[in-house]
């Protein structure tokens, strides 16, 4: 290594010394990136997402028309029509303006599953996996009734019981979604939790909180990120599902899957009302399943595809 | 499932013979489950803001009437209790009956399930005979262009919501080309023509040897079925696929490519024996969530089946009838689960 190098960003990153923690993190994080960037289908993945985010901010001003102002003198306009390019609906609201606004709802979904089902199923996975025995058999017990429940069905029934809304469809699949989080805390606790570093720890007097969230926790986190993020296309069409089913966002909420339903009824003669959204939930799904099979080839080789 | 961890300890000094032990677990784990499964209803159908029995009499009942059901439905008795009544009622097929026509919800499900099973069932058919094949070509011709249309239509299932897709589906073959039959069973002139026997159409006209009603009835479930078969094919050529790359590394084919075998031989009769049993567990799990994925796809085509029973069960509030469904749909789930995992130990000596 040259002094050169290692006055750069890219040579101090790439140091195979590195002087810190700090140091060694981000190194291991840019090379990571440089593994991640070669492939090209992820790089397209994160694209979109990066552009959803982006549009879902700014949705207020990159929206052309209000998503709720009704025009009923121009209902169920075609596409490329002027001032509306993806058309209007039965209503005569900008489809666009209304995909525009529909991206928040789908990104506040995918978050807030996001933050809620991988956390419960780290802290469930984890105490079972470390503390073992009896608790251990409950609480996979507990795993193993969720995991047997099909997932919309269960989520129909919640939902069913709860009242129709957003925060309920997200109540509901995050409901069926810890499961499988908790299953793989568990397996790589259990294969952490014999090794020589945690009894390291362990004889320098650690108690099991602290070896559980700052020794277990940081190495459960990579495969519980591929995890999630194959799994966020399933939560976005599960979450279009109840959408669709009049069960989660309710009208006049611009969701993509109550937009779907709502073009159902024109499908024959107006086929555009319900295809354009569901084009957006496709791409957006895409997107994840891209970007989880490219995290996973990083983040994961051993259980990769190739 | 549940039924895998197994340690096999304490084998020899036990008095009983070697397979009571295991068996005892799995059936304790069976229960166990189902009992969870049944928990979780019996808890949805308690934190309902209906109230069962205003659903019931009605919202200008006596106080008098109000008292009676309250103490027939055992509203007075502590949870457990009910929980056990409500467990009683189930093992014995009676879910209650049905707010919207006072018919049994057991019954209800008996006439619906069969439209739910023959088009999970046929769709299943169509996910195995094209998934398998695309899988093991796949994994053969790895990295080609094969393998590559395989990876995009797999990624493509696992991208597309299922109800869009067959409302597509339903524009372009039924609304424009006119190739299949619209939503339904069958068209209006041939409903109830056949005497129901399975209750299941293309059988029922088969054994009636009505074709013209076969089919019409071929006519309509090819398309929905053909969408689930997507579905499930996404799933079992990904996995098919993995199987197969897995053996073919192996060194025991080098042995057989070595004594000469065809290439044919070696991919069918060598790899593809092996991953049999591993498929087998595949396709019955891909056959629950098909049982799963028929909700949305029963209300797209107006299939008269359990996905479509429970979901307009649900807009109406006919909580009897939502939770018998889903206590049908898990009871199925999982023993469909437990059926792959058995298939697993029996047929698999690793397994043992």
């Amino acid at each position: 290594m040259t002094m050169s190098d290692t006055q750069t960003l890219r040579g101090w990153l790439l140091s195979e010394t590195p002087t810190s923690r700090r140091h060694a993190r981000l190194s291991a994080l840019y090379q990571g990136w440089l593994a991640f960037r070669g492939n090209t289908m992820a790089m397209i993945g994160l694209s979109i997402l990066v552009a959803l985010t982006v549009i879902a901010l700014g949705a207020p001003w990159i929206a052309p028309h209000d998503p709720f102002a009704q025009d009923l003198g121009n209902r169920l306009g075609p596409l490329w029509a002027p001032g509306h390019p993806l058309g209007t609906d039965s209503l005569g609201r900008d489809i666009l303006s209304r995909l525009i606004h529909g991206s928040r709802i789908t990104l506040y979904i995918v978050a807030l599953v996001a933050l809620i089902a991988p956390i419960a199923g780290l802290l469930v996975g984890t105490v079972s996996g470390y503390v073992g025995g009896w608790t251990d058999m409950i609480l996979m017990r507990i795993t193993d009734i969720f995991l047997a429940f099909p997932r919309l069905v269960l989520a129909l029934a919640f939902v069913a019981a709860l009242g129709a809304g957003i925060e309920n469809a997200v109540l509901a699949i995050s409901l069926t979604a810890w499961p499988a989080y908790a299953r793989i805390a568990r397996a790589e606790t259990l294969t952490i939790r014999s090794s020589d570093y945690i009894s390291a720890i362990k004889l320098q007097g650690a108690g099991p909180v602290r070896i559980i969230t700052k020794h277990i926790w940081p190495l459960c986190i990579s495969s519980l990120i591929v995890r999630v993020t194959l799994d966020m296309a399933g939560i976005i069409l599960a979450a279009a599902g109840l959408g669709f089913l009049g069960l989660g966002a309710q009208p006049p909420s611009p969701e993509w899957g109550a937009m779907i339903s709502e073009g159902r009824r024109f499908i024959l003669d107006y086929w555009w009302v319900a295809t354009v959204p569901g084009l957006a939930i496709f791409t957006v799904s895409l997107a994840f399943n891209l970007l989880g099979d490219g995290l996973r080839d990083v983040l994961d080789p051993n259980s990769s595809e190739k | 499932m549940a039924v895998a961890d197994e340690t096999g300890g304490g084998r020899g000094d036990a008095p009983l013979p070697r397979w009571i032990k295991p068996t005892l677990r799995t059936i304790g784990s069976i229960a166990v489950t189902m009992l969870g499964l049944l928990f979780v209803t019996f808890i949805i159908g308690r934190v309902m803001p209906i109230d069962p029995v205003l659903s019931i009499v009605g919202e200008r009942a006596t106080k008098e009437m109000y008292n009676e059901v309250y103490l027939q439905l055992g509203l007075d008795q502590p949870l457990v209790v009910q929980f056990l009544y409500y467990i009683w009622d189930v093992m014995r097929g009676d879910f209650g009956t049905s707010l919207l026509n006072a018919r049994p919800v057991a019954e209800d499900i008996l006439r619906v399930f069969p439209a739910t099973f023959e088009l999970a069932t046929f769709g299943v058919i169509i996910g195995i005979t094209l998934g398998v094949p695309l899988g093991v070509i796949a994994a053969v011709r790895k990295g080609t262009w094969i393998d590559q249309i395989a990876r995009v239509v797999a990624l493509v299932g696992y991208s597309m919501p299922i109800f869009w897709l067959g409302m597509m589906g339903l524009l372009v073959f039924y609304g424009i080309l006119g190739w299949v039959g619209g939503p339904g069973r069958v068209g209006i002139f041939y409903v109830d023509v056949v005497p129901s026997v399975t209750g299941m159409i293309l059988i029922d006209s088969l054994l009636d040897g009505n074709m013209e009603v076969f089919k019409d009835a071929f006519s309509h479930i090819v398309l929905p079925a053909s969408l689930l078969g997507y579905y499930s094919l996404a799933y079992i050529s990904r996995m098919t696929r993995s199987f197969m790359l897995a053996q073919l590394s192996a060194e025991y084919l080098i042995t057989a490519r070595v004594k000469g075998l065809s290439e044919w031989d070696v991919v069918w009769k060598h790899a593809f024996r092996n991953i049999r049993v591993q498929l087998i567990t595949v396709i019955a799990l891909s056959y629950a969530n098909l049982l799963e994925g028929s909700v949305l796809t029963e209300i797209i085509f107006s299939w008269p089946g359990i996905g479509n029973y429970i979901t307009t069960a649900l807009l109406s509030a006919d909580m009897n009838a939502v939770l018998g469904g889903t206590v049908v749909i898990g009871l199925i789930f999982i023993l469909l689960n437990i059926f792959s995992d058995l298939l697993y130990k029996v047929f698999d000596p690793r397994a043992k």
